[in-house]
């Protein structure tokens, strides 16, 4: 042992070390910590601890090397377990014993590998369901901001997400990295009261558990979902919560390595470190299960460009943006659908999946929302009184699509007929004529006729 | 000549090696026992650093590095059409059939099926005298494409022996050729350095339009065979889907995709549509056309980075044989970080954002790879590269080093926009930041082709969109009630183009592709309207009467009439058109029936 920087190591007098390899440490009051090797050069390695450095010191702590790369443990029986981040049982639980061993970092799917996700998951939200449909095997992140009701969305999609016509519900693989004992308490308590739990595996590194512990916390979760959805076919929810927390210890090695710092200090590798990540999403070709990915991060001052949700923002299939705003307002769920997007809804609604209209609707609501809020902003400087009557008209389609389309309750469950049903009869409120985003067939089909007012 | 040396460091994609000395900067070497693909990026004495194209994980100080004594090099010839590759070209289908769903590493496969036979015709004799870039002979590849086998572009000579008209793989000798006091052997496969541009004879001027059926894009910022573009964006913007709509519909003879750093699924995407789907020139499978390069953001960065130079070399070959190759790059911004990433790791001077001070003539010498060209040989053949190029800016903002390095070599802009794609407004093009420096080019293209107008009606639409944005900022501090009624008119009129011309739906049947016919009749419909609109105003109509107008509704709908029955939608709309502008203005004095022209 030669320096301390950080959550990292160098030790000298070394052979052969591979790249990536475990380590052991151990600190002079006797308490072992993981490790993995970060560089390894002819006589030297860098090594980070997971545990944190705290208590070591370069004269008597010792370092092991294992020889081998990072695993997990993996077995059906992890169902309905609680792990800490780094994969140990804290549930009070028996000793789980693998099947399998597998490496933590996961290797990408082959490209030609992936079979396409089509198959659309009825969440019962209706901004989701009606506007950014998610499908099975998609990977789609809430952005949030502090003290937002994510946790309780994330909860309820795991509650309510179904695929129809398959009875079969989804297994859920939560990793909580850095979140508080409220928050984590939260999610059990509610998967426990729900009967999920059964069926969940979860993963927590608190708030003020070790901070590079975070670092493997998704590795491992998706390890084992990856095992649950392709080796035993399970369908498998994967919610990861706060990603920013994970980014945030990305930024700390990076700091500690002294390497050149990208934007706001975080290292130009973190795209290729998250997309690492977020791709473990998917189908396969051939293979029954599926893992689709919620990742919740929050927007450090709710700055959607920020690098934490850019950079998920372009690797990801789409997200979904809450708003302060509409959260001020009482609106749940405060989904702000102008950001929003399902990169994969397309594929995955329509005839003979949702329902015939559900692309032109959807297009129909969008471009009449958009043009609401255009005018809310334009009313807020001039004044109600400098708009025409058809302009008045979408001003109240806004307020009343918040209010009946996007609001519903925790435990409301819509289907995508009556998601669809309450789409048509917002858009009644305007006439005919302005309704140019949907084919003339499909209007003589579902528009009621113009409402009054 | 092999030489073998030994691993001394490694740090993620970077690693160095001791007891190299006679290696070559840039070849290719096998690192460690697993035998991983690298490439030499420094040499320092006997020490070698290599950028590794697979993952690092696991290998040792002490394992072994053997060079090839090849540069990183793409192997060209038939087969190449159909098929899918990872960055440093090895086919994804072979890697899924010898490894399995999950990419493994070492895993070597050449870029050419070698067991594949293909029915070739010989183009010359013996004692024909060919140079570099001549045809030797020709392979249908694929329905629609002859591959023409050329003698590479290094070799010149007289034919000594050429293959009898049969059935040859790619590692079959199809000629002979005597020259410079040597025999040399030529095979339907041929390798050329990736990082490395094939020779042309000269550069020419391009002015053919690439017509891709996005009426934003053709009609208002064209490109052309042989040009290059940008399409940056923020994330969800539509990069993608531009991209999947131009490699899908644009009128060239080759495609080659390079999805460099972005996401599996889009790749799937691709490999699910493109079979299906017919290429709207000829008829045959999109999938005939296309070369597909996949380095997806979760595969190796050294691979990554590799993977726009594999494809252009790819585009390359093919324009050499005389043909127009577009190639798109999704997304260039993952290629830079790559290179950062790995400059990061060889401890180089960073430069702005801690990209490598050589970004900027990278990108250059990339975009300089496009072109359309007098290609080599004696045939007097013209082939085309264009390039369209993906960028992602970190926050949506421009001023970045990759978005404005890019802008200093590219001739046309597609600027993205996150407010229009937030409304929904795809391909969220933005109308007033956008450019293209071959407008003017292309303008007798159309005019030659039943668009006698095109550029009038242009012109003149761009125009109103340009007073729609000063206009609108007026809007936006007093309300609309202060202005006259010729410029609400063109409030009214703006609106019309973006609905019922710019928004173009890519999942749409119909209106996925619009023909460049289609397009100018659109076009001509809006022009209409807005001459009557302005005669409607100045003989005292108001913009709103000519706003509430219920032809309006026809023409925003448009975009979805089939193309086959466009031009009787034509014909209907006008008339009914004129009628209501008729109807408006009963009464009103020094109106005429139909507008001018
Ligand atoms: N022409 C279009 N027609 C209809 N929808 C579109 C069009 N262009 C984009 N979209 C919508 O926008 C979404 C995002 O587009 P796309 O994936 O191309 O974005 P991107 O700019 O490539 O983002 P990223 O940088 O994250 O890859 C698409 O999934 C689709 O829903
Ligand atoms: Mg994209």
């Amino acid at each position: 042992m030669t320096r301390v920087t950080g959550p990292l190591i160098t030790v000298a007098g070394v052979a052969d070390v591979a790249y990536g390899e475990v380590v052991e440490i151990t600190v002079p009051s006797g308490e072992r910590r993981a490790g993995r090797v970060l560089e390894s050069r002819e006589d030297t390695a860098v090594v980070q601890v997971f545990g944190g450095t705290e208590a070591v010191d370069t004269l008597r702590t010792s370092v092991r090397f294992t020889g081998e790369t990072m695993k997990i443990g993996v077995t059906e029986a992890l169902l309905g377990r609680i792990l800490s981040g780094t994969g140990e049982p804290i549930d009070g639980g028996p000793l789980i014993i693998p099947d399998a061993m597998r490496e933590i970092s996961g290797s990408p799917i082959n490209p030609s590998a992936r079979d396409f996700p089509r198959d659309s998951i009825e969440t019962g939200i209706s901004a989701i369901d009606g506007m950014n449909t998610l499908v099975r095997g998609q990977k789609l992140p809430i952005f949030s901001g502090s003290g937002l009701p994510h946790a309780r969305l994330a909860a309820q999609i795991a509650r309510q997400a179904r695929v129809r016509g398959q009875a079969e519900s989804f297994s859920v693989v939560f990793a909580a990295m850095g979140i508080t004992y409220e928050e984590a308490d939260f999610f059990i308590r509610n998967f426990r009261e729900t009967g999920a739990l059964e069926q969940a595996v979860v993963f927590v590194n608190h708030a003020d558990d070790p901070v590079i512990e975070r670092l493997i916390t998704p590795q491992m979760a998706l390890t084992v979902a990856e095992y649950l959805a392709f080796d035993l076919g399970y369908h498998v929810l994967v919610i990861l919560t706060d990603m920013t927390n994970y980014c945030e210890a990305l930024r700390e090695v990076a700091a500690a390595r002294e390497e050149v710092p990208g934007r706001r200090g975080y290292p130009g590798y973190m795209y290729t470190d998250l997309a690492a990540i977020y791709e473990r999403a998917g189908r396969i070709k051939g293979r029954e299960g599926s893992i689709t990915q919620i990742p919740i991060l929050t927007m450090p001052n709710d700055d959607i460009t920020h690098p934490v949700p850019d950079l998920t923002g372009y690797i990801t299939e789409g997200q979904i943006v809450f708003s302060r705003d509409l959260h001020r307002k009482g609106i749940y769920p405060p989904i702000d659908l102008l950001p929003s997007l399902s990169r994969l809804m397309q594929g995955g609604i329509g005839e003979g999946r949702t329902r015939e209209d559900h692309a032109a609707v959807k297009d129909q609501l969008y471009a009449a929302y958009a043009r609401g809020r255009r005018l809310r902003s334009l009313v807020a400087v001039v004044g109600e009184e400098s708009l025409g009557d058809i302009d008045l008209l979408y001003l109240t389609f806004a307020d009343r699509f918040e209010a009946e389309f996007l609001q519903q309750q925790e435990n409301e469950r819509r289907t995508f007929e009556e998601t669809l049903d309450t789409a048509w009869q917002l858009l009644s409120m305007l006439p005919e004529s302005e309704l140019v985003r949907i084919e003339p067939a499909l209007i003589e089909k579902y528009y009621p006729g113009e409402a009054d007012g | 000549m092999t030489i073998t040396g030994e691993v001394v460091r490694i740090a993620g994609a970077v690693v160095s090696a001791k007891n190299l000395a006679g290696a070559r900067m840039y070849d290719v070497v096998r690192v460690g026992d697993k035998q991983l693909v690298g490439e030499i990026v420094v040499l320092e004495g006997d020490v070698a650093t290599i950028q590794v194209y697979e993952e690092t994980e696991g290998i040792a100080p002490g394992e072994p590095v053997t060079t090839t004594g090849m540069p990183l090099s793409a192997e060209l010839g038939p087969g190449l059409l159909g098929t899918t590759y990872d960055g440093i070209q090895r086919p994804l289908e072979i890697l899924l059939a010898e490894g399995g769903d999950f990419i493994v590493r070492g895993v070597h496969a050449p870029g050419l099926r070698r067991e594949c036979g293909w029915d070739f015709t010989p183009a010359v004799r013996p004692g024909d005298r060919v140079v570099g870039g001549d045809t030797l002979g020709a392979v249908v590849e694929t329905e629609v494409h002859e591959h023409r086998v050329m003698v590479p572009p290094t070799l010149q000579g007289t034919i000594a022996e050429i293959a009898p008209e049969g059935r040859y793989t790619v590692d079959d000798v199809v000629a002979t050729l005597k020259g410079d006091g040597r025999t040399q052997t030529v095979r339907m496969r041929q390798y050329w350095p990736v990082r490395q541009p094939r020779p042309v004879l000269r550069r020419l001027e391009a002015a053919d339009p690439l017509i891709s059926g996005q009426r934003v894009i053709d009609t208002f910022f064209p490109l052309v065979k042989g040009g290059t573009a940008a399409l940056p964006g923020p994330f969800g913007a539509g990069k993608t889907v531009v991209q999947h709509q131009l490699a899908k519909y644009v009128n060239a003879d080759i495609i080659v995709y390079v999805g460099c750093g972005e996401r599996g699924n889009e790749m799937a995407d691709v490999l699910r549509q493109f079979p299906a789907l017919v290429d709207p020139t000829t008829g045959k499978s999109l999938m005939d056309r296309t070369v597909l390069i996949g380095n997806t953001s979760n595969m190796p960065v050294a691979a990554r980075e590799a993977s726009v130079y594999t494809g252009i070399t790819i585009a390359e070959y093919y324009r050499d044989m005389g043909y127009d190759v577009a190639l798109m790059a999704d997304s260039t911004s993952r290629w830079a970080e790559a290179m950062r990433e790995i400059s990061g790791r060889l401890e180089e001077m960073p430069g702005e954002q801690g990209y490598p001070a050589y970004l900027a003539s990278r990108l250059a010498d990339f975009y300089e790879r496009a072109g359309r060209m007098a290609v080599l040989g004696s045939s007097g053949r013209t082939g085309s590269v264009t390039v369209i190029g993906s960028v992602s800016p970190p926050g949506g903002d421009f001023s970045e080093p990759v978005t404005q390095n890019t802008l200093r070599v590219v001739r046309v802009l597609w600027a993205l926009d996150a407010d229009l794609a937030h409304e929904r407004h795809f391909p969220s093009i933005n109308w007033l930041t956008s450019y293209s420096a071959y407008a003017g080019a292309v303008q007798g293209w159309w005019t030659a082709h039943a668009a006698p107008r095109w550029e009038e009606y242009r012109t003149e639409m761009m125009g109103v969109l340009q007073a729609e944005s000063e206009l609108l900022e007026t809007v936006q501090l007093v309300g609309e009630d202060v202005l006259p009624e010729e410029d609400r008119l063109v409030l009214v009129q703006a609106r019309l183009i973006r609905d019922g011309f710019l928004i173009q739906s890519a999942f749409h049947p119909v209106d996925t592709y619009c023909p460049a016919e289609k397009q100018y009749l659109m076009l001509d419909l809006l022009a209409r309207f807005y001459r009557h609109g302005q005669r409607a105003v100045a003989a005292g109509v108001s913009a709103a009467a000519v706003g509430g107008l219920a032809v309006k509704s026809r023409i925003e709908r448009m975009p979805f009439v089939p193309d086959e029955r466009f031009a009787g939608e034509h014909a209907v709309i006008a008339q009914e058109m004129d009628e209501a502008f008729a109807g408006l203005t009963a009464g009103k004095a020094a109106y005429g029936v139909t507008p001018r022209g």
